[in-house]
């Protein structure tokens, strides 16, 4: 294979594994987020809640931003035809996103009910929606989105915003809110106490439960989709170009890799075990081991959905000849290897100082412990 | 309904709007950083306890600043890809991958540590804490390198090369695109302003509270570090301002001409404009007030170069326009297919050329019958808003200026302890806060504002950025905007004098719950 084909192949990894740390990171704070009313009944339960991810949360957040950038620098096609054609769905994501951070910093620095109560349900809202769009985001990649190019590839959106959440794009949302709500449950179990302790844990089932449920679904669902094949012309060490390619769709296509590769059955049946395991570890009160039972289950999820892709990110369901495919929507052979050497030197120093503050800030979080640090949220 | 008008008009109004909103909280985040960095160091060196409170305090502040500055940060992140899509694809291969290192390098640095830096302070020996905040400062000015780099690339584009193969610029020299003058003059230029922004912040605040007597110690030492700070830090920024200028009017002449409000070419050594009302229209100033000779030797540094006029400027463009044409043309072709080697070669011969044409096909959509009127319309395009940017460029002057001015005579008095006789400097100190803020707004339009009509100086015109997105979309959009933005600001605006008007010791800590 060539230099330039591998580099393509080693970025579209790489956006799995950025996938996966927006998921597992920010996901665990979304879910955080959604559930505090639920998670603390008192005031005191919700701060001990919310400072549990405290000094955490603002960190988790770059992967997000990180994968925006990584995305604009490795594809800029989907980055510019992705963010554009999805517009109005695009910024209710950032609008509700943004109150996050207001929502941590301002909510504890005034003592009136109603101000903390508006802000829970703002942190609700920030919690709930975001994880709905990514995931009903990545159900319409498995649809197809419809978007053509002109000659000069200027990308042209041809639907409505309403057709992006078509029942297939709500259950995947819904999936990944699911994950979301067992990700922040394990944390919150981890780091709680008494009742806070065990609401979390009962979340933390359902939502484990619930997620393999809808996964399962929407498995069926995508072996009856139309999926797409590349019939002719899509060079896997070509330039970036997507117009030269012909591509059809094809019912149950989204199929054909694991056909080809049995191997990849693999790939779901890690979700399963891992959430059947972590929905046991959380019964049991094995709080830190679900944890990251539940980032191996979004591995295995957000892993089907590129095994049954590859090598198509994002199709054209108007004009399936000028799908986006990991051949012809990434950056030059140059960026993709300068990026590579940066993501190679500081993807481990960012591990190594996350997992540092981590271990740091580790320890039960109480409502009394929040009495007593007036820098707490 | 598709009226790429109406589209561009209010895209450049959400990106304006954003990025200069954004651009309220970023300056004081880069300044505060290493002042809090400065306080906690004495606190860590000397043990004396006044230093922790103060670190701790205006750690409250910062923290309030902080969550907006990250707020409106997210949103920007993800604007080129949904208002300005072309650009995106255009440019992404090369302006994307500052933007992503500054996440990798920059923004995980600073939001980790950001966060052991409020809540570990009883978590880690002093040492260590003091390490992390530096790390923050040093997170957030990183940060704001690469953020500038990528904007530099704007300004004057280094290091790609357009390839017909893919119909977007690729890079061809990744040191030739993080190492451009323009970015290192714009990166410090930039940073610096932050740090005067922060020093004028914590000044104004502290003589608010000398002025009543209240906290003195803490009051007192805070505004003397802060105006030796700043001292230091606007002498720095004039004259990386004055550097700025330098690279900019020989990279883009026509932004120098507006700047100046420079309407004819006239020989050396030319008049400085200290007032003008310029008019776009007549292409002339109504009334002036010059120093003579002077502009010549400011921003070219020798009595004899010519400086480009706004005449000159258009004349240039008009040549450029008219060579672009064949490659814009072959480029058609070529889209439709790559093989064709005569088309291939017509492109090459006039690459240099394509943006000033691509600029044209605005005013004469059909290349081949280009009017002398269509030249005429396009030429005048050329010329960024002449009255915007001559005054804004004079405000953010005059304000730097009048820091300086303030910050030394406050260094003075502070330096002798005379700052509490000198009630004048104390009663004006709070009143001075919003000018870091106005002058760097005013950079921001100078800089942006006078790059038009261009999104990649030369090469890549705004009307050619912006996403196909329907008029409805933008005015929700732009809509939502204003209304989101107008409430965060009022109630950042109202937590920070609350706990500007607690002060440190009986506000600091959130009442108890109930």
């Amino acid at each position: 294979m060539e230099l330039y084909a591998i580099l393509k192949v080693t970025w579209w990894l790489l956006l799995g594994v950025l996938l996966i740390g927006l998921a597992v990171m920010v996901g665990m704070d979304m879910g955080i987020g959604a559930a505090l009313r639920y998670f603390g009944r008192t005031d005191g339960e919700r701060r001990a809640v919310l400072n549990m991810i405290g000094p955490h949360w603002d960190g988790n957040q770059v992967w997000f931003i990180l994968g925006g950038g990584a995305v604009f620098a490795a594809w800029p096609t989907i980055y510019a035809t992705a963010f554009s054609g999805l517009y109005v769905v695009m910024l209710l994501l950032l609008w509700s996103m943004i109150i996050r951070p207001l929502g941590f910093e301002y909510r504890s620095k005034l003592p009136s009910p109603s101000w903390r109560n508006l802000w829970d349900w703002g942190l609700f809202v920030s919690g709930l929606l975001p994880m709905v769009i990514f995931g009903a985001a990545m159900g319409n990649m498995l649809l197809g989105v419809p978007f053509h190019f002109d000659w000069k590839l200027d990308s042209w959106y041809t639907g409505s915003f309403i057709s992006l959440f078509n029942p297939f794009a709500i259950l995947c949302g819904l999936m990944s809110l699911s994950l979301a709500l067992y990700q922040g449950s394990a944390m919150v179990m981890g780091r709680g106490e008494g009742a806070v302790r065990e609401r979390a844990r009962g979340l933390g089932v359902w939502g484990g439960l619930g997620a393999l449920v809808l996964f399962t679904v929407g498995g069926f669902w995508v072996a009856r989709l139309s999926g797409y094949v590349v019939t002719a012309g899509d060079d896997p060490a070509g330039p970036a170009m997507p117009l030269h390619k012909t591509v059809e769709a094809v019912q149950g296509a989204w199929l054909h890799n694991f056909g080809a590769h049995p191997v990849l059955w693999l790939v779901p049946a890690l979700t399963y075990v891992s959430i059947l395991l972590g929905v046991w570890a959380l019964r049991r009160g094995w709080s830190h081991f679900a944890w990251w039972l539940g980032a191996l289950g979004w591995v295995g999820t957000i892993g089907t959905v590129g095994a049954a892709m590859f090598p198509f990110m994002m199709p054209s369901s108007s004009d399936p000849s000028q799908s986006l495919t990991v051949w012809d929507a990434s950056s030059s052979q140059m960026t993709l290897l300068w990026m590579l050497g940066w993501t190679i030197v500081f993807v481990p120093i960012v591990l190594v100082y996350t997992s540092w503050a981590f271990w740091v800030m580790r320890g039960k979080v109480t409502a009394a412990h929040v009495e007593a640090d007036d820098h707490a949220y | 309904m598709h009226d790429l008008q109406t589209v561009l008009v209010l895209s450049r109004w959400q990106f304006a709007a954003t990025a200069l909103y954004h651009f309220l909280f970023v300056p004081l985040t880069l300044g505060m950083t290493f002042l809090l960095a400065a306080m906690e160091t004495v606190y860590v060196t000397t043990g004396r306890q006044i230093y922790k409170d103060m670190a701790r305090f205006w750690g409250k502040l910062f923290a309030i600043n902080f969550a907006l500055g990250v707020a409106t940060g997210l949103t920007m992140e993800f604007q080129f890809g949904t208002n300005w899509s072309q650009y995106s694809r255009f440019v992404g291969d090369v302006f994307g991958a500052p933007l992503a290192i500054e996440g990798l390098m920059a923004f995980f640095l600073e939001s980790t540590f950001v966060g052991l830096m409020f809540f570990g302070w009883d978590r880690m020996s002093r040492g260590k804490h003091l390490l992390i905040t530096y790390m923050v400062a040093l997170g957030s000015n990183l940060s704001a390198l690469w953020i500038l780099i990528a904007n530099s690339f704007m300004q004057s584009p280094h290091g790609a090369t357009f390839d017909p193969a893919t119909m977007r610029l690729e890079l061809t020299s990744f040191t030739d695109l993080i190492f451009s003058h323009d970015a290192q003059a714009k990166f410090v230029h930039t940073s610096i302003a932050g740090y005067v922004t922060a020093a004028m912040f914590v000044a104004g605040i502290s003589g608010w509270y000398m002025l009543r007597n209240r906290h003195m110690e803490l009051a007192k030492r805070s505004f003397r570090m802060a105006v030796l700070f700043g001292v230091f830090a606007s002498i720095g920024v004039i004259s990386l301002g004055d550097a700025l200028g330098f690279i900019d009017g020989n990279a883009q002449p026509a932004k120098l001409a507006a700047m100046e409000a420079m309407w004819k070419t006239r020989p050396p050594p030319v008049g400085f404009n200290v007032i003008a009302f310029p008019s776009q229209k007549q292409q002339r100033n109504l009334f002036d007030i010059q120093i003579p000779r002077l502009l010549t030797p400011l921003v070219t540094r020798t009595m004899d170069t010519v400086i480009p006029g706004v005449d000159e400027v258009e004349k240039q463009a008009m040549v450029r326009m008219k060579d672009g044409i064949p490659a814009v043309l072959a480029l058609k072709t070529l889209s439709a297919d790559p093989t064709n080697l005569a088309a291939l070669a017509q492109f090459r011969a006039h690459q240099q050329d394509m943006g000033y044409a691509l600029l044209l096909e605005r005013y004469a959509p059909d290349l081949t019958a280009v009017t002398p009127a269509d030249y005429q319309r396009a030429a005048r395009a050329v010329i960024p808003n002449v009255p915007v940017i001559f005054w804004s460029f004079r405000v953010m002057v005059l304000a730097g200026f009048v820091m300086l001015f303030y910050l030394g005579i406050a260094t003075f008095c502070s330096m002798n302890n005379k700052v509490q006789e000198r009630r004048w400097l104390l009663k004006i100190a709070p009143w001075l806060i919003p000018l870091p803020y106005i002058a760097c707004e005013a950079g921001w339009l100078v800089a942006e504002m006078g790059r038009q009509p261009w999104t990649v100086y030369g090469v890549l015109p705004t009307w050619m950025s912006v996403s196909t997105q329907s008029v409805g979309y933008m005015v929700f959009s732009l809509a939502g905007f204003v209304l989101i933005y107008s409430a965060f600001i009022a109630v950042e605006a109202y937590l920070m004098f609350k706990f500007v008007r607690q002060g440190p010791d009986e506000g600091a800590t959130a009442a108890p719950a109930h």
